[in-house]
């Protein structure tokens, strides 16, 4: 089987910053990290690896050169293979023509049986980007996926879809895509000598050229979203405290407040 | 922070920083139920083996990544102790129970135990002490007796670490009883055997992390192939472990003591009393630089010892011993200490320092209690000095 697990670099958003006058993101000083989800979906890639020997995980990101960083760290924790998509053509992507790069840089890796995503990305919070790889390839896409088995002949997938207070249990022929919750696991350490093989491994850039991507649907130009304004919401003022009441007190008044605003 | 230069390879600053992260976000977060219900971390050890962290000390013929530089190893206690010395003495019992193997054992014992040990697939413990026989191991009763191909164990080891979670015992036994020390043998017994089981787990005061048990043989049929070395060599075998093996019970000292030290500072900045914070105050802040000297100290003096037993030098019985005792006397003392910086808080279980404080104990108790080390540190001087009084 081969998998490959599509992984994004992103600012690690704990430390970000916006700059009200400008309403952007301080980057400068904020170290850049594996998408968290997304390593729940290598996770899950390495545990199918464990589960059916024989199987070949490749890591995918498409970034700048820097991004190469998480490929090393995909490779400490297990991966086999790595393709780093970097590329001035595809600068100013948005989810669409991102898709699309991705998508012809999986494809150019063969014919996968299974594209693992997280379920987004914590910096553009679109979970667009998964779903999106799977209609260019024309495959099945199960998104917030927390638990997948792979049948013993290796023609379907059995996963777990979650929902906010239930699953779905969805079974999808293969080649598919899913797109991977946190719950799904707890993502592993680097090993040492995953770190060592990682350290000497010198991973040269791929571009959209040699995958195939057609120019016409990479970069800003072939970006239908565009975005008009970014801002932070103002701080929520005014609103009532109360204080030094006793709990079953607080309650009386809060619900008679409730009653009086006709809110209950 | 600033650090001293102590020269640390690449591969030491690797496993500092990965055991770092293991011992932040893995065994900090349930250190506290470790302690307070005596749970062995098995699944922390089993994640370090798959980080390929368990064989640090054993030479990548058999399996480890040991390359002559043992800092990684005393590193990965010290940052690992740091957190919870009941991890990692969990975590280092392997090492101790794995050295007579190491030291003298054959090719194929070696080939046998080691690379699973490494891969954190077995673990290994060290079985020498015996209800009336501590400080005086020589004076071991377990016997052995050769039966055909087979010695047959009988008797009860007393507080082994790791025992009943361990699959291989370094077990010392007497095979002579006549000749004292020099009719102790040493063998290699897995668990499952017949005639060999587990006594009650103790409830301890700290390390609480740590299993602690009995051991007990009856008639228990060994392999002769599972003899380390000769008969009789047992005893050199357990002191050339100890020789090695103390300078991990000063990296455990010299982490549980940095730690300790993390609070304490990170508590004086912020705890505010008379309208300051209480570093501000010099009773306190004097009391935390001669916490923070002497651990490193104790560092300093350990690197140096394991740098000197790691270039082949013959005689460092005396070193091992001065930073054991050294480090552990610190730990002690850096540990009630930050239970005094903390005041109220600090006697509380809601903060980690009492534990710090109930767990530095046994540093200055197991691997020779410090009365001890001051014993073989007193007789080397003798020895080194015999010439000197003539002159």
């Amino acid at each position: 089987m081969h998998i490959v697990v599509c992984l994004k670099q992103v600012p690690n958003t704990t430390q970000v910053k916006i700059n009200p006058e400008t309403n952007t993101l301080v980057r400068d000083g904020v170290e850049s990290i594996m998408n968290p989800f997304d390593e729940n979906a290598l996770e899950m890639a390495l545990q199918l690896k464990e589960a059916h020997p024989g199987t070949r995980v490749t890591a995918l990101t498409m970034g700048p050169p820097q991004a190469a960083d998480i490929l090393k760290e995909a490779v400490g924790r297990g991966a086999d293979d790595v393709l780093l998509l970097c590329d001035r053509a595809v600068a100013g992507s948005d989810t669409l023509a991102t898709s699309y790069a991705i998508s012809c840089a999986v494809r150019s890796l063969g014919s996968p049986d299974l594209v693992l995503f997280g379920k987004q990305a914590i910096d553009g919070d679109t979970a667009q980007v998964g779903p999106g790889v799977a209609d260019w390839l024309g495959i099945p896409c199960v998104a917030c996926v927390r638990k997948c088995e792979i049948a013993a002949d290796g023609k379907t997938a059995t996963v777990e879809r979650v929902s906010e207070d239930a699953y779905d249990v969805v079974e999808a022929p293969l080649p598919c895509a899913l797109t991977v919750v946190k719950e799904a696991n707890v993502p592993r350490m680097a090993s040492l000598r995953g770190k060592m093989a990682a350290r000497k491994l010198a991973i040269e850039p791929t571009t959209a050229a040699a995958t195939g991507a057609d120019p016409a649907l990479l970069g800003l130009a072939a970006s239908p979203t565009h975005v008009v304004r970014i801002f932070s919401p103002p701080a929520k003022t005014g609103g009532a405290k109360w204080e030094g009441l006793e709990p079953a007190e607080a309650a009386q008044k809060l619900v008679a407040e409730l009653k009086n605003r006709k809110l209950v | 922070m600033a650090e001293l230069n102590y020269g640390l390879s690449e591969l030491a600053l690797e496993i500092r920083s990965m055991m770092r992260e293991f011992a932040q976000t893995r065994v900090k977060p349930v250190r506290a139920e470790l302690d307070e219900k005596g749970i062995f971390p098995i699944d922390l050890l089993r994640e370090l083996g798959k980080m390929d962290l368990m064989g640090l000390y054993i030479p990548e013929a058999y399996g480890g990544t040991f390359d002559g530089d043992s800092l990684p190893n005393i590193i990965a206690v010290e940052e690992l102790s740091r957190v919870c010395i009941g991890v990692s003495v969990s975590f280092a019992a392997n090492g101790l129970g794995s050295d007579p193997i190491l030291i003298g054992g054959n090719e194929e014992q070696k080939k046998k135990y080691l690379p699973a040990i490494a891969r954190g697939e077995k673990l290994a413990a060290y079985a020498l002490t015996e209800p009336n026989a501590g400080s005086d191991a020589g004076s071991i009763r377990t016997t052995a007796v050769k039966k055909g191909d087979k010695y047959v164990l009988n008797g009860t080891k007393q507080w082994i670490t790791n025992g009943g979670e361990a699959d291989v015992y370094c077990v010392f036994a007497v095979t002579d009883k006549n000749r004292g020390a020099r009719g102790v043998s040493c063998f290699i017994v897995e668990k499952g055997t017949p005639g060999f089981s587990f006594g009650k787990k103790e409830n301890k005061m700290g390390i609480r992390a740590s299993a602690t048990r009995e051991l007990i043989f009856e008639d228990c049929e060994v392999p002769a192939e599972n003899l380390i070395g000769r008969e009789g060599t047992g005893f050199i075998w357990a002191m050339k472990t100890f020789d090695v093996s103390r300078p991990g019970i000063a990296a455990q000292a010299i982490g549980l003591a940095q730690g300790a030290l993390d609070e304490a500072v990170s508590y004086a900045k912020v705890r505010q009393q008379f309208g300051r914070p209480v570093i501000a105050n010099q009773g306190l802040s004097w009391m935390l630089a001669e916490m923070a000297t002497k651990i490193e100290a104790a560092r300093a003096l350990t690197y140096a010892t394991v740098r000197t037993i790691d270039s082949g030098a013959k005689d460092y019985s005396k070193f091992s011993a001065m930073c054991k005792m050294y480090a552990s006397d610190m730990a002690m003392e850096v540990t009630t200490n930050a239970v005094q910086v903390l005041g109220g808080y600090g006697y509380m279980k809601e903060y980690p320092v009492e534990k710090m404080m109930r767990d530095a104990k046994i540093l200055q108790i197991y691997e020779g209690t410090n009365q001890i080390q001051r014993d073989i540190i007193g007789l080397a001087l003798n020895k080194e000095y015999a010439g000197a009084a003539k002159a």
